[in-house]
């Protein structure tokens, strides 16, 4: 067993502190904050004491299941990065307890991942990929047999695409890559390493189906209804929160453009085409930067927690 | 594979080694925040960070060597910045024709990827050394301190403590499956049936590992009951704040807000 074998989950997921904005990084923090207090409430209600060592487990069990490669072409493998199945498997409360003591433990024990932007990186890793992959799966639960598990890898391929767009986002938004670049980048290395997360994910669910089916129907119909809303708002607020950061922020492929063709026709012209803009949007001052990133996380999660509330049900 | 196979503790007997979990945790994440407060092209604050995590690692007898392989790991993440350079507006450097593409590297673009470089690099050397320099059952118990929520620190201590049993369950599956099949000849990786078939193989393990893993907590809790759990975890190893540690974390901290003071200068 040699360190090779340790899981390197799709590096270019894990995002090093430095990479982005302290506004971004705290706004992350505050959602990520409300979901792992809504996931633990609600595994604490399903679970009781049996939910520490069960999630514990299951958390170790992502952790090593990410070393079952298997040979592609050519040097490299594919491998299971793990969002989708443990939510589908686990449920949605329990399967992001797991995925971020994951991430946790690999930012604390490998720097695989930040300290001040893992909260990106469990939006990026754990509740973005495994609430979208859950609902895609959710959504032919009545199906059943063939088209669920066609679900399931549908989910975890898109499961993976959404993770990958989540991290070239918060980054260009950050100011540290541009966005026309990052975008089809993450989203065409991803593209494949989601085909190999796929396959893992249908031939996994089909092996418990055929070897413990009670496992799957159980706890899947235990907190279906409260994934799908969740992961509906998850990706309703993402998008909220930032398209009005993407449009005022300049479009890199725009300025590209505009620069090389710029310099092709005069080389020490004083482009300054955008003078007011600098790309990080929230501005680099110390101060403002601290109180926007405060006033983000609170309005955030108060509006967070006000939504998840209210349509969470009553009795469950 | 031995119990400490994933811990990246280095045994020394360092003044920062003894400092209390908590007091390095507190240091550790406002450098994090203080690096990234850093205007780009801070040069001299970025001098007094580094200047700052030399003699930490100094104090802990942490070889800058070994600190600088393992800060590596920031590598693959360059790679998405390095397009800052070319799509910063500012004035342009040189031009450099690439295919159908004229790239074109400008000074506002080049500051913003050095500055990012340097922020990450510090941030996660001082990182490391936390890791290096403190047991990861300290760790969790400082963040409980901390009071990060309690759930969430039971679920990560009892990660960490499973971590490598199934690490070697799937060390065990693999060795089945390369004894069997998909392990190729001279470096060939093609044996053992199609790309489907080989990934349905990996999918089949991951669901082994699974139901092992899921089987393995029911015998884990049940123990535990019979030994009296309720749902609580006890900690045999109270910290407790010395004289020492609050002036050293008190010297971090004050070392951390001179930093900022020199980039604001």
């Amino acid at each position: 067993m040699n360190v090779m074998l340790l899981p390197a989950a799709a590096q270019l997921m894990h995002i090093p502190d430095g990479f982005l904005s302290l506004a971004i990084s705290l706004i992350c923090w505050g959602i990520t904050a409300v979901f792992l207090a809504l996931a633990i409430r609600n595994a604490q209600e399903a679970f009781d004491e049996r939910l520490i060592p069960l999630a514990g487990i299951m958390a170790a069990f992502i952790f090593a299941g990410q070393m079952i490669n298997f040979p592609v072409a050519g040097g490299t493998s594919g491998h299971l990065i793990g969002a989708t199945l443990a939510f589908i498997v686990l449920g949605p409360s329990l399967g992001l307890l797991a995925m971020a003591a994951v991430i946790i433990l690999q930012a604390l024990l490998f720097q695989d991942g930040g300290l001040v932007v893992m909260g990106a990186n469990l939006i990026g890793m754990g509740i973005v990929p495994g609430y979208a992959g859950y609902a895609i799966y959710q959504f032919w639960q009545k199906r059943g047999g063939r088209m669920q598990l066609a679900a399931a890898g549908v989910g975890a391929w898109v499961a993976i695409m959404m993770a990958a767009l989540v991290v070239a986002l918060l980054l260009s938004f950050s100011g540290t890559t541009s966005l026309a670049i990052a975008v089809p980048a993450m989203l065409g290395v991803h593209a494949l390493i989601g085909i190999g997360e796929a396959l893992i994910t249908v031939a996994a669910l089909a092996f418990i189906r055929q070897t413990r089916p009670q496992l799957l129907s159980r706890e899947g119909e235990a907190q279906a209804s409260n994934g799908w809303i969740a992961g509906g708002i998850a990706v309703a607020i993402l998008v909220a929160l930032f398209s009005p950061l993407a449009s005022a922020s300049p479009d890199g492929l725009e300025s590209v453009a505009q620069q090389a063709g710029f310099l092709g026709a005069a080389q020490d012209a004083p482009f300054q085409l955008l003078p007011d803009y600098t790309i990080p949007v929230l501005g680099d001052g110390g101060a403002s930067t601290i109180a926007a990133g405060i006033i983000g996380v609170l309005v955030v999660a108060g509006l967070m927690y006000t939504l998840t509330r209210n349509l969470r049900k009553p009795s469950e | 594979m031995h119990v400490n196979t994933f811990d990246r503790y280095e045994s020394r007997q360092s003044a920062i080694h003894q400092l209390d979990p908590r007091v390095k945790v507190v240091v550790t994440v406002l450098f994090i925040v203080a690096n990234a407060l850093l205007p780009d092209g801070a040069w001299l604050a970025f001098l007094a960070a580094w200047a700052l995590l030399l003699f930490v690692s100094g104090a802990a007898q942490i070889g800058l060597g070994w600190l600088l392989k393992r800060s590596l790991i920031v590598g693959p993440f360059l790679l998405a910045a390095v397009t800052v350079v070319f799509t910063l507006p500012g004035n342009g450097l040189a031009q450099w024709q690439l295919g159908p593409w004229t790239l074109v590297p400008t000074d506002a673009g080049l500051l913003r990827f050095v500055s990012i470089f340097i922020r990450s690099w510090l941030s996660v050397q001082m990182a490391i050394l936390l890791t290096a320099t403190t047991q990861f059952p300290d760790l969790i118990h400082a963040l409980h301190h901390l009071r990060v929520p309690n759930v969430l620190v039971s679920i990560i201590s009892f990660m960490y403590r499973y971590l490598f049993e199934l690490a070697n369950e799937a060390g065990r599956l693999l060795r089945a499956r390369e004894s069997r099949s998909a392990a190729g000849v001279n470096g060939r990786s093609s044996s053992g049936g199609s790309l489907f078939w080989r990934a349905k193989i990996a999918g089949h393990m991951v669901g082994q590992l699974l139901l092992r893993s899921f089987e393995r907590s029911d015998r884990v809790y049940n123990a535990m009951v019979a030994r009296g759990y309720n749902g609580r975890l006890l900690t045999m190893n109270p910290h407790h704040m010395k004289s020492s540690d609050w002036q050293l974390g008190g010297v971090g901290v004050v070392a951390i807000l001179l930093i900022q003071l020199v980039a604001r200068l």
